[in-house]
């Protein structure tokens, strides 16, 4: 503003317009916070419900292991929805990077901790080509996102089908499965759920520390943007869908580990529920919100829900319908949050906002 | 001589003529207003010169080197910034963050071969950019996307201001703003012009033009066709040089 004609009274009037504006700010900025009240609520609930079997240690390290290879397939799906993008294809991509892994693992002898790692290797390298053929689909051959991966997830899982005949694969070596399967740090804590907790770390501090991390969130904000003021904006999303892959293939891993097997029946719904865990913690499918924390949190909702529900003797297929309310209660919230306080970056509709709430008084200052 | 000279610049779209051996000159220190009737040539002309599109023939001289901006890297390389009609910022990114976009200051060490940025020099920098503007943006830690016409453009404004060292080309900048905040960015255009750099300025608003530009160069169906004074000039005269009236009054 022209600050030697302006008046005081304007600038009473901005700094009350950013007090409002900050108010929307702070309820948005909680968001992750309100995720984690409903987890707290729901576990408080069953908690009371049956003290003596929800809130065990046995319980809870059940919890957390079921949770482990959802957070892990959530941190890549979580830089994908960032960007406005979707990968359908983690699931199936999972299938595919757990039976080249024992594949090749099997190859070796199926023992040794050299064989293991060599195995989770091939895991990481095949879900990181799925990444790479979805990134370069969607970002040089404009194929939408939703589409590319559908149709990756069926490549995928039909090629892991292709190359096993449809048997799922037996030779794990034991090392791995008595370690990253079954072992724990401390005597309590399972080396799955510190692997799966590293692994979060490592991406939040990617997504909200680094420049990658910012240029992802440019990106999913307005790519147009991001392309005139020189960012390669394809390149990067390419790389987000090879991250993508390559936590998809260290899920595929995890899980040989864990089940001793592959699992090519298995997966089918766990790209919805990925998809829908990192949307319920707040991570926008809009693009430019969202936090591998709030991901982290959606993601344990449906696991308490299932668990909570079977001790209380509950029917656990109740759980999904109560994923299904959640969900779509999130993106509802978070329809009505965009609509509240981000508004496009080009021209503003001259016209009040929604609720009352002024973001921007355009008009009174127009007309006064 | 003038800091940027473009001579017979042609650039068609089809069967359409958009520039027709068009001129153009930008003079450091002045507000130089680019205007015409809708379809004469302007964004066209904004966009060759910002390195957005190429030119089919012409050239353009920047303090006398011949340059070639195949894309706006290019031409950003060489001092030239642009404030776009849409703005061009992320709505969920703060102002600093907007500000740097793609220019990020990493920390130095082994921290900045990581990426990690210096996130202190980005925020006081651009605590000394928005103040040297006198923007009115107060919060640098909301999304610009909360903000309201004005702030956004002034956003816009002080990032190519805080990146420009010769040009900035303003595309309507005023098109989608209220009385108030008109006057503010019209002040915000004359404090980046007391910064010596040369400043287009693309406007429908005669008054606008009359009240900020130094010179006014007039286009009509892709051509320079006058290049008026501001200070001795009219609304009726740069109307009347855009439709051609003046053209048939002297003939």
């Amino acid at each position: 503003m022209s600050t030697p004609m302006k008046t005081s009274s304007q600038d009473i009037q901005d700094m009350i317009k950013s007090e409002q504006v900050s108010i929307i700010q702070r309820i948005t900025r909680v968001q992750a916070l309100q995720i984690v009240l409903v987890l707290l609520t729901i576990s408080i609930i069953f908690s009371i419900m049956a003290p003596d079997a929800f809130l065990t240690v046995f319980n809870l390290r059940s919890i957390m292991m079921n949770t482990a290879i959802f957070a892990v397939l959530g941190v890549g799906a979580t830089f994908v929805i960032i960007t406005a993008g979707i990968d359908l294809s983690i699931g199936s991509v999972l299938i595919f990077s757990s039976v080249i892994s024992a594949m090749v693992m099997g190859n070796l002898g199926a023992s040794g901790w050299t064989t293991s790692l060599i195995g989770l290797g091939a895991a990481i390298l095949s879900g990181a080509a799925w990444g790479w053929l979805n990134g370069v689909l969607v970002a040089k051959a404009k194929v939408p996102p939703f589409i590319v991966t559908l149709g990756t997830m069926g490549a995928a899982l039909g090629l892991a089908q292709v190359l096993t005949g449809g048997i799922d694969l037996y030779e794990i070596p034991t090392e791995m499965v008595d370690t990253i399967g079954f072992g724990n740090l401390f005597g309590e804590l399972p080396n799955l759920v510190v692997l799966a907790a590293v692994v979060c770390l490592l991406g939040g501090v990617l997504l909200h520390m680094t420049r990658f991390g910012l240029t992802t969130y440019a990106v999913g904000s307005n790519p147009e943007a991001c392309r005139r003021v020189g960012v390669k904006v394809d390149r990067h999303l390419i790389w987000i869908y090879i991250i993508s892959g390559v936590t998809a293939g260290l899920a595929g891993w995890m899980s040989i580990a864990f089940f001793q097997q592959t699992s090519i029946g298995g997966n089918s719904m766990t790209p919805l529920t990925v998809i829908a865990g990192v949307v319920i913690g707040g991570t926008s499918l809009f693009g430019g919100i969202g936090t591998i924390f709030g991901s982290v949190i959606g993601l344990l909702i449906p696991v308490v829900l299932q668990s909570g529900f079977i001790i209380i003797g509950v029917e656990s297929y109740w759980q999904g319908v109560v994923i299904g309310i959640f969900l779509i209660a999130a993106v509802y919230i978070d329809g009505k949050r965009r609509e509240r306080a981000v508004r496009g970056s080009g021209r503003k509709p001259r016209r009040l906002q929604v609720g009352g709430v002024q973001v921007g008084s355009t008009e009174k200052e127009g007309i006064k | 001589m003038a800091l940027l000279e473009a001579r017979g610049i042609v650039r068609t779209y089809g069967s359409v003529i958009a520039l027709d051996g068009a001129d153009f000159d930008v003079e450091a220190g002045q507000v130089t207003a680019l205007i015409g009737d809708n379809g004469a040539g302007k964004s066209t002309l904004v966009k060759i010169l910002s390195g957005t599109e190429n030119s089919e023939a012409g050239e353009v001289m920047l303090d006398g080197n011949r340059v070639n901006f195949n894309n706006p890297a290019a031409a950003r390389s060489h001092g030239i910034e642009t404030v776009f009609q849409d703005l061009a910022l992320c709505p969920h990114l703060d102002p600093v963050k907007n500000l740097y976009l793609n220019r990020e200051i990493k920390r130095s060490g082994l921290l900045g071969l990581l990426g990690f940025m210096d996130r202190k020099s980005m925020r006081d920098h651009s605590v000394e950019v928005f103040t040297d503007l006198g923007s009115t943006v107060r919060k640098l830690n909301e999304p610009v996307g909360t903000m309201s016409g004005g702030q956004k453009q002034s956003v816009a404004v002080a990032r190519s201001a805080a990146w420009a060292s010769k040009i900035i080309f303003f595309d309507e900048p005023t098109a989608a703003l209220g009385v108030v905040q008109t006057a503010n960015v019209l002040d915000l255009i004359r404090r980046v012009r007391d910064k010596g750099i040369g400043v287009v300025l693309i406007s429908h608003s005669m008054p606008e033009v009359l009240e900020v530009a130094d010179t006014v160069q007039v286009l009509r169906r892709g051509r320079r066709v006058a290049t008026i004074n501001a200070a001795d000039s009219s609304i009726e005269e740069l109307v009347g040089a855009m439709t051609g009236k003046l053209d048939e009054e002297a003939a």
